[in-house]
């Protein structure tokens, strides 16, 4: 069993699993592994560590700025798996991978693979492979031991939300609106219509993210689903500069209670 | 003259492969596919579904061709550039008039028909990305024409480097939405327009300018665009009784190309796109994807893409705005593959250089895109027999380009011409 395997099931009947997303190299090296480090301490169950690509095009403002300036810090894919390597021996939660196709696929699908299960990564989350494109992806991972997280969308019909679970060997991402990351005020309705229907095709964890802003709206996605993923609200903190560890440390601690409150 | 459009007669068992891509899931060979957020796939498929439905409906069509004809100008000349092929002495050159086409390009053929199906498909907006702006105001004509309100998505280099096309698009009633992430051109209005889509594919349709994108993008374009060719395939019958020997199309995205190409595919015509050779061959200098780039992920599609050796996308140059692009067409990357098609690169001064020289043997002011594929069939035509003869797509006019091209030969006069 591997590591997300271990947490969530740890986590079943308890709480929903907080996940935090930083982008890697943003605002450099050093500061992303102290933001990752302090993510852990407060309260983070897992990692999402952002691969920066020039055309992040399910990205919204924040996202695409934090990439842009970690990509002109020198980050390539070789070098975010060296700083997983580093949070690895801090940590023995989960640690995942998000990045679009094209670093991975000019890197070697298979390289990648082993490379990343050295540098001790347990699963990877690719936004612009669709399910139909996953399965020569996906066995190259599975047989390095690597998750492949699938995501299904809230305009998904019953076939394909069906087909995502089968697929996912990590767990289910549940994409909570139409649109891209980004901080958002108000928590689409159509997100608990579409947990439950996850739920209904699948014992596999399930994941809500996107859009995901504040302590009320996790507490709320986490009654229905088994963990959640914040990203844009914590970058848009590391943006602002200044003291900006403080104020990560008081979010992420923040939603790691709203989770706890259950 | 029905007989020679019936693509089973006399076509090469290569390319008879070729009538069956894009396979289902929209590949055409190990090329293209679908690379897109899950949110997008359903929007992919009703798209799909929709445009074979419509195209199937002979009363689509039917309209599709009415306004083609009363509307857009078609069917464009086929001219036979007599002066320009006497100096140049060898094989005669053809051109394709495209430029005559209502808005001055090839890109009104895909707008309209991408208009009249997205309102068959019951949208209300359009959307659009736009390089040198003529997709743009295409895709803003064919929204007024139809009704669907327009918002085209521009880098805010090429606005102002096409600043009279940004003029037409907002007095055709488009709103045009400045872009200014990543390196502000093309590239990162596609981006924007993706995104546009994903939030919003309830009312909106993305009408994508070029052969790229997910299937059924390269598809349908293909589609509409290659009413190119078959045209021409009707008057080289009558001005010549006999294909061409050679076919020359400039490439950006590879409409203009694949439109022209695709009636042409393996029935002898030698068939040449001319990607954007821009100031050099160093990355970033120029847009010649095929030549230069690597097989990758983006926009959507599997196909070539400039990038560094971490699969980040390269900015690209050119003089011509609708080439500046670091992509290309999957169907280009499968005929390149197959040996189907030729793709070699002009330079920004060759094609600057074969603007003056159309423009003053001719009378006939070319856009800079295509003035890369006119600077190709020039060199070629030297070198061939005089009963051989050579189609250009003259993919658009030169108006747009007007500041570009007085900047670069300055004191513009009378008597030089150039030394095309
Ligand atoms: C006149 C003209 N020709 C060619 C192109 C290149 O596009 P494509 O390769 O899709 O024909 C453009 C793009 O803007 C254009 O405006």
């Amino acid at each position: 069993m591997g590591r997300i395997q271990e947490m969530f099931g740890e986590l079943k009947g308890k709480r929903a699993a907080l996940i935090t997303y930083f982008t890697a190299f943003y605002p450099d090296e050093e500061q992303s592994y102290r933001i990752a480090i302090a993510m852990l301490e407060c309260g983070s169950d897992a990692l999402e560590i952002g691969i920066p690509f020039s055309d992040p095009i399910l990205d919204g403002k924040v996202i695409q700025q934090t990439s842009s300036i970690a990509l002109e810090r020198g980050a390539t894919l070789g070098k975010v798996l060296r700083l997983c390597e580093r949070i690895r021996e801090r940590t023995e939660k989960p640690l995942l991978l998000m990045g679009y196709c094209n670093p991975i696929y000019r890197y070697g699908t298979e390289r990648f693979a082993s490379d990343a299960r050295e540098c001790g990564v347990d699963g990877i989350l690719i936004p612009d492979l669709p399910i139909d494109e996953i399965e020569p992806w996906r066995s190259a991972l599975s047989s390095k031991g690597i998750n492949t997280v699938t995501f299904c969308s809230v305009n998904a019909n019953p076939l394909r939300i069906r087909k995502a679970c089968d697929l996912s060997t990590g767990f289910i991402y549940c994409l909570s609106l139409l649109g891209t990351t980004g901080v958002r005020d108000e928590l689409s309705k159509d997100v608990f219509q579409l947990v439950r229907m996850v739920k209904s095709c699948s014992t596999k964890p399930v994941v809500v993210g996107i859009g995901i802003s504040n302590a009320q709206q996790c507490e709320a996605v986490g009654e229905v689903a088994d963990g959640v993923v914040v990203g844009s609200a914590l970058m848009q903190v590391v943006m602002r500069g200044g003291d900006y560890l403080s104020e990560l440390k008081a979010k992420v601690r923040s939603f790691a209670e709203a989770l706890a409150r259950r | 003259m029905e007989e020679d459009l019936n693509p089973s007669n006399g076509i090469s068992r290569k390319a008879e492969a070729l009538l069956s891509v894009p396979d289902r899931a929209g590949y055409f060979g190990e090329y293209g596919g679908r690379f897109v957020p899950e949110p997008l796939i359903p929007a992919l498929e009703e798209l799909e579904d929709a445009f074979i439905e419509a195209f199937s409906d002979s009363s689509f069509r039917e309209e599709l061709t009415n306004v083609l004809k009363r509307y857009a100008g078609r069917p464009t000349p086929l001219y036979l550039a007599k002066n320009a092929s006497e100096i140049l002495g060898g094989a005669r050159i053809y051109l394709k008039r495209e430029d005559l086409c209502h808005t001055g390009s090839h890109k009104v053929n895909n707008t309209v028909g991408q208009c009249l199906l997205a309102r068959r498909m019951e949208k209300e907006r359009v959307i659009a990305e736009t390089g040198a702006g003529q997709h743009g105001v295409a895709c803003a004509t064919a929204a007024a024409l139809t009704g669907l309100r327009c918002e085209v998505y521009m880098g805010e280099i090429d606005m102002e480097r096409q600043s009279v096309n940004v003029s037409k698009m907002r007095l055709l009633g488009a709103k045009v939405v400045p872009v200014s992430s990543g390196s502000r051109t093309l590239k990162d209005a596609v981006n924007e327009a993706f995104r546009d889509w994903v939030t919003n594919l309830k009312t909106t349709h993305y009408c994508l300018g070029s052969a790229v994108g997910p299937h059924p993008f390269p598809m349908i374009v293909r589609s509409l665009q290659s009413v190119i060719g078959e045209e021409t395939i009707r008057q080289c019958m009558e001005l010549e009784e006999r294909l061409p020997d050679m076919i020359v199309a400039c490439v950006g995205g590879g409409s203009n190309s694949i439109g022209m190409f695709y009636p042409f595919i393996g029935r002898g015509p030698r068939l040449i796109g001319v990607e954007a050779g821009g100031i050099g061959i160093e990355p970033g200098m120029h847009s010649s994807t095929l030549r230069s780039g690597e097989v990758g992920i983006f926009h959507g599609m599997k196909s070539y893409v400039l990038q560094n050796p971490d699969g980040q996308i390269c900015t690209t140059h050119s003089v011509s705005a609708g080439l500046d692009y670091p992509g290309v067409g999957p169907e280009h990357a499968y005929l390149k593959r197959e040996g189907l098609a030729h793709y070699t690169s002009v330079r920004d001064e060759d094609a600057l250089s074969a603007a003056l020289f159309l423009s003053r043997v001719e009378g006939i002011i070319p856009a800079l895109e295509s003035a890369h594929a006119l600077a190709w069939a020039f060199s070629q035509a030297e070198k061939m027999e005089k009963d051989e003869y050579i189609v250009v797509c003259l993919s658009g006019r030169g108006d747009k380009d007007l500041e570009i091209i007085e900047r670069h030969y300055p004191g513009l006069g009378g008597e030089c011409l150039g030394d095309g």
